[in-house]
């Protein structure tokens, strides 16, 4: 073993040690998310009454600590409950008020609180031991027996119904071994399953205690860290995580922490045991391919910068995320940030870069906070700077503030940016992975991209290709939200449908409303109705739908929302981004959002529909960068799936969703109206009158048809047409 | 050698920028290639300020050495950067799509017609202004309103006023203006 890995491992030791003595060692050990999400909803309240709690009760055995967010954004704050032998307990919807119920009830009483649990809420009985059954096709063949009706069929025999419950989760990357299944409260994965080891593990496990020793898997993959925590929550189960693989388990601000999980192995490994064209190799090997949306293959992009001979190169993390609806980015460096800094540290090796630099959003303060944070910790510790590890090899790296700018996440523009200059994209070619920042050489990834790195390295190029499709390989983290029950991020194998994602994932649509349309990609992407929910997520498939891929943004429309509405959004959006730079989008834009203001508001005249396609047609054909070629995407998406929409806008002069405020009226029922005068109350222009207890009017010349009086009667008396 | 006119400009811009950002400044032009410092030094006073205003980016432009028209460019070209006073408490109302979708245009609306401004305007005591953010990231708790740093989470617009009442204002008084 190299010398440097030895210096890591043994680090790595020291920080288990110490973590041991401070938490591990502890009887219950408490976890409050932290991320700007989790802030936002009280996580810090929750954290200082729990810390208060321990103090005065003076509980020696009880440690509380934060980790980065697990990305269940709708019932946080989330605070775990982690003791040996019982299934982490996962509270959600905290508050301080919550936090002494848990504390009495669980923590000093040693009885978990079911009814503020995740598991409750997800309709999963409590149960001693959970068997989380793997659902992914290589363990759920057609060929192979039903193991998880096995399990129920042997629990069942047993009368073991009220202490083992039986879920199904996704594809956990353990193919070779499969089928698998996941038994909690004891953290055993069991392999290569038949009905008859199944019938073993129900007698010898869950009646006697014993875990059946020949069939459970041995192996390690920083991949399998986050399932045993979490897996059996539904939402979580149904994922595979290995971007997100630490968010929610350790520490983001701890590089003990990040140690303990393998942090860094990966670097050391690259640094001592592979060439740079080795690391290349690997990674164009695993078919990982650009998550910023391109899709561009990240090996193939390495090598032309590794072949570029320069004294000088560079690479650069785009953390720009600037895709309204997308926080993917923002959770990962919030939850793990040292995975940012290992993967730019094996990219750096590979193309010859000694500087790095992250090009982060102003408006992200808590993820910039945590990288400096993080790239403090890994300086001192030698991981960065002269020399690191130990080896020959200089590597470090600086941060960098975007100010807004929607167009910095175009590879030139950013580059423009970092240079201190404004953020206008160039013509390509010279790519950036030939004469780039400062006319360096310089590859530019993406947050999640770099975040796959040490799961390449570690658990190896061909495990990784393992996950996936034919060409688009390993998971895609989505941020889910919009009308749907579940929000927050989900990270899926690719191939996943999206059917799946917004209905098993996300849990369907919210309050019984119907399903419209998903949209992805952003102000980039498109909409797809209920038609195409059977697309796979994968590249080349949503492209073909007419969708893209995109950074990760999934926002779920329902019957509430209007699809010209939603097209002006996206272009307002793009138009007031646009730099100006070239034509086609500066002026481009700006009609079309004109255009479908017109449509809006009601003076829509027949052959809009087709001079937006046309003009679209150009924009894209002769824009300078992505922001121009993508911008009217969302507007051909949306004609496309959705004209008869735009056709009622235009001929009928009618919004059929109730949206544009040009095309409806308000008027009052005269039989439902009983006169209460709430909509009098409400209305702000004032243009209702009527007496009490007397129908009332609603004058039409003056109504600035804000909605108010619709959402203040209580009578269902004020009618949107 | 600076001659005395530069050192007497010199002198004067780093009366109208805070030590901080006079002595982050310095730091910068100790390092290679300074002027890719400049978006960073621009938040650092627009964080002292609140703005950036004519004189602060002539002072950086005399201490960083980049000609103003340079520093304009860039300063204009970033949203995140203004040029007028905000309020004491600075109101975002985020219209990312999650919030958009969920109705953060109306809780915009009903915004406006309460402080009677528009967007990148500050009212006339100074107490309130407001801004549109993108996305601040939190689309689970859309549609989400900030209160300088404060979070409000799936605001309706009836919980405007409430909300504005938190920082002293009243909407009777206003209304009766």
């Amino acid at each position: 073993m190299s010398k440097p890995m030895e210096r890591l491992l043994e680090l790595r030791q020291k920080a288990e040690k110490r973590l041991f003595e401070q938490k591990f060692k502890a009887r219950m050990r408490i976890t409050v998310g932290s991320a700007t999400c989790e802030n936002a909803a009280g996580a810090n309240e929750v954290h200082k009454r729990i810390e208060e709690l321990i103090k005065k009760h003076d509980l020696k055995d009880v440690v509380v600590g934060r980790v980065g967010c697990t990305g269940k954004c709708d019932m946080e704050p989330v605070v775990t409950v982690l003791s040996a032998g019982a299934i982490p307990s996962k509270y959600m919807h905290m508050t301080p008020e919550k936090a002494d119920k848990v504390f009495e009830s669980h923590i000093l009483g040693g009885k978990p609180v079911a009814e503020l649990t995740m598991r409750q809420q997800a309709g999963t009985k409590a149960a001693h031991y959970v068997v989380s059954v793997c659902g992914g096709s290589h363990c759920h063949k057609d060929t192979t027996p039903d193991i998880g009706q096995a399990f129920k069929d042997e629990i069942a025999k047993h009368k073991l119904e009220g202490k083992v419950a039986v879920t199904r989760s996704a594809c956990q990357g353990l193919c070779e071994v499969g089928p698998v299944a996941f038994v909690y409260p004891d953290g055993v994965m069991y392999q290569k399953l038949t009905p008859e080891v199944v019938a073993k593990i129900v007698k010898q496990h869950f009646t006697g205690g014993q875990p059946v020793a020949e069939n459970v898997w041995q192996g390690d993959r920083v991949t399998n860290r986050f399932f045993p925590v979490f897996g059996d929550v539904p939402f979580f189960g149904r994922q595979l995580r290995m971007t997100l693989r630490n968010c929610g388990i350790i520490d983001p601000e701890s590089l003990d922490e990040y140690l303990s999980v393998r942090g860094y192995e990966a670097a050391v490994k690259t640094l001592t045991m592979m060439t740079p064209q080795d690391v290349v190799d690997a990674v164009t090997k695993s078919g990982l391919r650009g998550r910023g949306g391109g899709g561009f293959p990240t090996g193939v992009k390495w090598n032309f910068a590794t072949a570029q001979k320069s004294e000088e190169k560079f690479i650069i993390c785009n953390a720009d995320e600037g895709d309204p609806g997308a926080f993917m980015d923002r959770s990962t460096i919030e939850g793990d940030p040292h995975t940012i800094l290992e993967g730019m540290i094996i990219g750096g090796y590979a193309i010859g870069a000694k500087q790095g630099y992250v090009y982060i959003r102003a408006e992200y303060p808590l993820a910039i906070k945590r990288l400096e944070v993080a790239i403090e910790a890994a300086r001192k510790a030698g991981f960065l700077g002269k020399n690191i590890f130990g080896t020959k090899w200089d590597f470090d790296i600086d941060l960098r503030l975007g100010a807004g700018a929607f167009v910095c996440g175009e590879e030139t523009a950013l580059i423009r940016s970092i240079e201190g200059d404004r953020g206008m994209p160039r013509p390509r070619p010279p790519y950036p992975a030939a004469s780039g920042l400062w006319g360096k050489p310089t590859v530019i990834n993406n947050v999640e991209t770099l975040a796959n790195i040490p799961v390449v390295i570690l658990d190896g190029p061909e495990w990784f290709s393992s996950i996936g499709t034919e060409k688009s390989k390993g998971t895609k983290v989505f941020a889910l939200a919009g009308k749907v029950c579940n929000t927050g991020l989900v990270e899926v194998p690719m191939g996943t449908t999206l059917r799946e994602v917004v209905f098993e994932v996300g849990g369907g649509i919210r309050g019984g409303k119907k399903f419209k349309a998903v949209q992805t990609g952003g102000p980039a992407g498109g909409c797809l109705p209920e038609s195409c929910l059977d697309t796979p997520v994968d590249y080349e498939s949503l492209a073909a739908a007419g969708s893209i891929m995109g950074s990760g943004g999934m926002i779920v429309i329902d019957e509430d929302s209007c699809m010209v509405d939603m097209a002006r959004f996206f272009l307002d959006f793009t138009q007031d981004e646009s730099c100006g730079k070239c034509t086609p989008c500066r002026e481009g834009t700006k009609r079309m959002l004109e255009i479908l203001q017109r449509i809006s508001s009601g003076r829509g005249m027949e052959g809009d529909i087709e001079k937006l396609l046309r003009l679209g047609d150009t924009i894209k054909k002769t824009s300078l960068c992505g922001l121009g070629q993508a911008a009217p995407n969302p507007v051909i998406s949306m004609i496309k799936h959705f004209r008869d929409e735009y056709e009622a806008h235009i001929r009928e002069k009618r919004c059929p969703a109730g949206v544009c405020a040009g095309l409806i009226t308000y008027s009052v029922d005269e039989v439902k109206c009983i006169g209460c005068g709430a909509c009098k109350r409400k209305c702000p222009v004032p243009c209702i009158n009527g007496k009490p207890k007397e129908v009332h009017v609603i004058d039409q010349s003056r109504c600035i048809k804000c909605g108010q009086c619709f959402e203040a009667c209580k009578f269902d008396a004020v009618k949107r047409k | 050698m600076k001659s005395e006119l530069m050192l007497k400009e010199e002198a004067k811009a780093k009366v109208i920028l805070p030590e901080p950002v006079v002595s982050y400044i310095e730091s910068c032009r100790q390092k290679s290639r300074p002027e890719s410092h400049l978006i960073s030094v621009l938040h650092k006073v627009q964080e002292h300020f609140g703005y950036l205003a004519k004189e602060h980016m002539d002072a950086v432009s005399i201490l960083m050495q980049i000609p103003t028209a340079k520093v304009t460019g860039v300063a204009s070209f970033y949203h995140y950067f203004n040029f007028t006073p905000r309020g004491k408490h600075r109101i975002s109302i985020c219209l990312g799509t999650a919030c958009f979708v969920k109705g953060a245009g109306k809780v915009l609306d009903r915004l406006k017609e309460l402080l009677a401004i528009d967007v990148g305007q500050t009212t006339v005591d100074r107490q309130f202004s407001i801004d549109v953010a993108r996305c601040v990231g939190a689309c689970a708790l859309a549609p989400v309103m900030l209160v300088d740093d404060k979070v409000y989470a799936e605001v309706k617009p009836d919980q405007v006023a409430k909300i504005l009442g938190e920082y002293g204002f009243d909407a009777k008084k206003a209304a009766g203006k």
